[in-house]
C-alpha cells in the first residue's frame, strides 16, 4: 500500500489552510496572551526588546501592570458591568422567548412557512444598519415607540438622548437603564431568529410517540411541554445557551450601531460600552503605550471569563442534558 | 383522588370514539325522543349530553388555543417587521414630515430623490464602498473556497496519522473568541504594510473552519464506493475531488458562497480596524456618513441609506432562502 506516500499527500491538501490557520488564528492567540504581560507595550517597536523608555523600546517590563491599569484606572468595571447585564438579562429571554415561538410555530400547520420565514428575516440583515433604524424608532422626538406610548395614554420617554433639551437649553441625558432597555430589545430581536430555526429543526425531529403516549397519560399541555418537549430538546438549548453566552460577552456592533462610535449619546459617552467596546477603543488609541497592551489586557479577561462560562455551562449540561 | 382521575381518563377514552359518532348518537336520541316523548332512558341521556358537553368544551377550547397561537405569533411577528416598515417609510417622507412631533405611519407625499440624495452626499463614497465590498467579497470567497474544499476533502476521505487530533484543534478554534486574535492579527497586518489595502480584509479571512466542518460531513456522506471505483478507473484523488465531490457537494459550497458574501457585506469591525477613506466597506460607511460626533444627518436620508444596505440582504434572502436557512439550521446539529 502507499500508506507513506498519502501520509504526504494529506498535509499537502492541509497546507494552505494550516499555514493561514497558524497565522492568523494559533499565533495571534498565544501572542495576546504575551502582550497581555508586557508593561508600556508599543508595537511600532518590535524587535527593540525590553527597555526604560518605551518610544525606543518594545515594551519596559513584564508584569501585570496593563490588569492592574485597566481595572483601576477607567472605567472598565462599569464596562464590564454592562457586559454581564447583556448577558445575563438578553440570553435567557431570548432562549425562553425562542423556545416559546418555537412551540407556538410547531403546533400550527396554516402559515408555518410563512412565520417561519419572517422570523429568520433579522438573520440576513445588517446589525448596524437596523441597529440605526432602531435608534430612528426610539427616537425622542417623532419616533415611534414614544408615538405608541402616548397613544396608550403614557408619557413619553427620553431613550436615546440626543438632541433633547430642558427649558434651560441643557441637554438632557437618558438614564442607563432607557437606553440598557432600548440596547436589550435589539439584542433580542437580532437574537431570535437563529434560535427559532434551531429549536424548531430540533422540535421536528422529535419522534411523535412521544407526544401519543402522553396524552394517552392524561397529561396537560403544561406538562407535556417541560417534561417531554424541553428535556428531548435540551441538545439544542445547551447549545443555543452555550453560544449565546459567548456571543453576548462580545456584544459590540449593536451597541456601535444604536449609540454611535462612542457608545453613548452626544456629550455622554461610554455610557453603554462594553468591554469588546474597550478592547477596539484602546486598539484605535494614539497613545501608544496604553493602547495594545491594554486591549490585550482586557481581551485575555474577557477570554478567561468565557472560557468560564462555557465550562460552566458544559458542566450543568453534560448532568441535565438527555443525548 | 387516584381513583377519580382514572375514573375521568376512562370516561375521556370512552367518549373519544363516542364524540366521532356524536351525530349518530344525538340523532338516535332525536329519534328516540321523538317516539317515545321524554321517557328517555336516563344513561343514555347521561351519556348524550356530557358527550356533547365535552364536545362543545374541547372545540372551545381548540378554537381559543388557535386564537392564542396566531395572535401571538402575529404579534412576534410585527415585532420582527416593524424596523423594516419603519425604515422604509421613513425613507420615503420628506424632511418637514420626518421632523413632526407626531410621527405619520405612512408617508404624505413619497420622496423617490432621498435615495439619490443619500448616495450622493458630499463625504460619502457610497459608489465606492460598494466596489470596495464586492471586491472584498468575491476574493474572500474564493479562498475560503479554495482551503475549505482541499482540508475538507482531507479530513474526510485520507488517511494520516492526528487526523481526529488535529480536527478537534481545529474545532477548538472556534470556541475562542475572535477578539483575542484582532489585536496581534492587527499588528501582523500593519507590519506587512497592508494597512488600507484589500489584502488586510481578504487574507485572514481565508480559513473558517465552521465552513470546512460543515463541507467534512457533506464529503463523508459520499459513499467509499464511489472512491475505489475511480482509483480502480485511475483517477488521482485531485481529480476525483474536482471530477466527482465537489459537484455532489455543490449546494453546500453554494450555501459557503452566499453566506461568505452576506459576511462581507455585513462585516464592520474589521475594515473600520485596518481602513479609512476610500477604502472603507459599506457597512462603515453608513455608520460614519450618517451619524458622526458632529452631527445627525436627517432621518429620512440615513433610512433611505440604510435601505439601501438592507435590500440586497433581503432580496438574496427571499430567492436563495432554502441554501441560507440549511447551512444555518445545520450549524445546531452535534455531530
Amino acid at each position: 500500500m502507499e500508506v507513506g506516500k498519502k501520509q504526504y499527500k494529506a498535509w499537502l491538501y492541509l497546507a494552505p489552510t494550516l499555514i493561514l490557520l497558524i497565522i492568523f488564528t494559533i499565533y495571534p492567540l498565544i501572542n495576546t496572551f504575551i502582550i497581555a504581560f508586557k508593561e508600556n507595550y508599543n508595537y511600532l517597536n518590535i524587535g527593540y526588546g525590553k527597555g526604560p523608555d518605551s518610544t525606543e523600546y518594545e515594551f519596559s517590563s513584564w508584569g501585570l501592570a496593563n490588569f492592574k491599569a485597566i481595572f483601576t484606572k477607567g472605567d472598565f468595571l462599569q464596562y464590564l458591568k454592562t457586559t454581564m447585564i447583556i448577558v445575563f438579562v438578553s440570553v435567557p429571554i431570548s432562549v425562553v422567548l425562542s423556545l416559546i415561538i418555537a412551540i407556538a410555530l410547531n403546533s400550527i400547520k396554516a402559515l408555518q412557512k410563512f412565520y417561519q420565514t419572517v422570523f429568520f428575516m433579522p438573520y440576513v440583515t445588517n446589525t448596524i444598519a437596523i441597529g440605526m433604524v432602531f435608534s430612528v424608532m426610539f427616537a425622542t422626538h417623532g419616533g415611534l415607540i414614544n408615538n405608541l406610548i402616548k397613544v396608550f395614554g403614557g408619557q413619553p420617554q427620553n431613550w436615546l438622548g440626543g438632541d433633547l433639551m430642558d427649558s434651560a437649553g441643557n441637554s438632557l441625558y437618558p438614564s442607563y437603564w432607557k437606553s440598557m432597555l432600548v440596547l436589550l430589545t435589539y439584542i433580542t430581536w437580532n437574537a431570535l431568529p437563529f434560535k427559532i430555526l434551531i429549536l424548531l429543526s430540533g422540535l421536528q425531529s422529535i419522534d411523535k410517540q412521544y407526544y401519543q403516549a402522553a396524552q394517552i397519560d392524561g397529561a396537560n399541555k403544561m406538562r407535556i411541554a417541560l417534561r417531554i418537549t424541553v428535556p428531548l430538546l435540551s441538545p439544542q438549548i445547551a447549545y443555543l445557551t452555550i453560544t449565546s453566552f459567548i456571543g453576548a460577552f462580545k456584544e459590540y456592533s449593536s451597541v456601535v450601531a444604536i449609540f454611535g462610535n462612542q457608545a453613548g449619546p452626544k456629550g455622554y459617552r461610554r455610557q453603554m460600552a462594553t468591554v469588546v467596546w474597550y478592547v477596539y477603543d484602546r486598539m484605535k488609541t494614539s497613545d501608544m503605550t496604553k493602547g495594545m497592551g491594554y486591549a490585550a489586557a482586557a481581551a485575555v479577561v474577557l477570554f478567561v471569563i468565557i472560557m468560564f462560562f462555557t465550562a460552566i455551562n458544559s458542566w450543568v449540561s453534560n448532568k441535565r442534558v438527555h443525548y | 383522588m387516584v381513583l377519580l382521575r382514572y375514573f375521568i381518563c376512562v370516561l375521556i377514552i370512552v367518549l373519544v370514539p363516542l364524540a366521532v359518532f356524536r351525530k349518530k348518537v344525538l340523532s338516535n336520541r332525536e329519534i328516540v325522543t321523538k317516539r317515545y316523548g321524554t321517557n328517555l332512558d336516563t344513561t343514555n341521556t347521561m351519556i348524550g349530553d356530557s358527550v356533547s358537553e365535552v364536545i362543545r368544551r374541547e372545540k372551545t377550547i381548540k378554537i381559543i388555543k388557535y386564537i392564542v397561537t396566531y395572535t401571538f405569533l402575529t404579534a412576534v411577528a410585527i415585532f420582527i417587521i416593524a424596523p423594516f416598515y419603519w425604515m422604509i417609510i421613513t425613507s420615503l417622507k420628506s424632511t418637514e414630515e420626518v421632523n413632526l412631533p407626531d410621527p405619520t405611519y405612512f408617508p404624505r407625499k413619497i420622496i423617490w430623490s432621498n435615495y439619490r440624495v443619500a448616495m450622493t452626499m458630499s463625504g460619502t463614497y457610497f459608489g465606492r464602498y460598494m466596489i470596495n465590498t464586492v471586491i472584498v467579497g468575491v476574493f474572500s470567497t474564493i479562498g475560503t473556497l479554495i482551503t475549505t474544499v482541499l482540508s475538507a476533502f482531507a479530513f474526510a476521505r485520507l488517511n494520516f496519522k492526528g487526523r481526529d487530533i488535529l480536527f478537534t484543534v481545529f474545532l477548538a478554534t472556534m470556541m475562542i473568541p475572535g477578539e483575542m486574535m484582532v489585536i496581534t492579527n492587527y499588528i501582523t497586518v500593519s507590519r506587512l504594510g497592508w494597512i488600507n489595502t484589500y489584502q488586510a480584509m481578504i487574507v485572514p479571512f481565508w480559513v473558517s473552519v465552521f465552513y470546512i466542518y460543515l463541507l467534512r460531513q457533506n464529503f463523508k456522506q459520499i459513499p467509499n464506493e464511489l472512491y475505489y471505483a475511480a482509483k480502480v478507473d485511475g483517477t488521482g484523488d485531485f481529480q476525483y475531488l474536482l471530477k466527482i465531490m465537489v459537484p455532489i457537494a455543490m449546494p453546500t459550497l453554494i450555501t459557503i458562497t452566499i453566506l461568505k458574501l452576506m459576511g462581507a457585506w455585513n462585516s464592520y469591525v474589521w475594515p473600520n480596524l485596518v481602513t479609512e477613506g476610500k477604502m472603507r466597506l459599506i457597512t462603515n460607511g453608513l455608520r460614519t456618513a450618517f451619524t458622526d460626533d458632529q452631527g445627525r444627518s436627517p432621518y429620512n436620508l440615513q433610512m433611505a441609506a440604510t435601505t439601501v444596505v438592507t435590500a440586497p440582504l433581503l432580496f438574496i434572502f427571499i430567492f436563495l432562502r432554502k441554501y441560507i436557512m440549511r447551512g444555518v439550521s445545520r450549524s445546531g446539529i452535534k455531530g
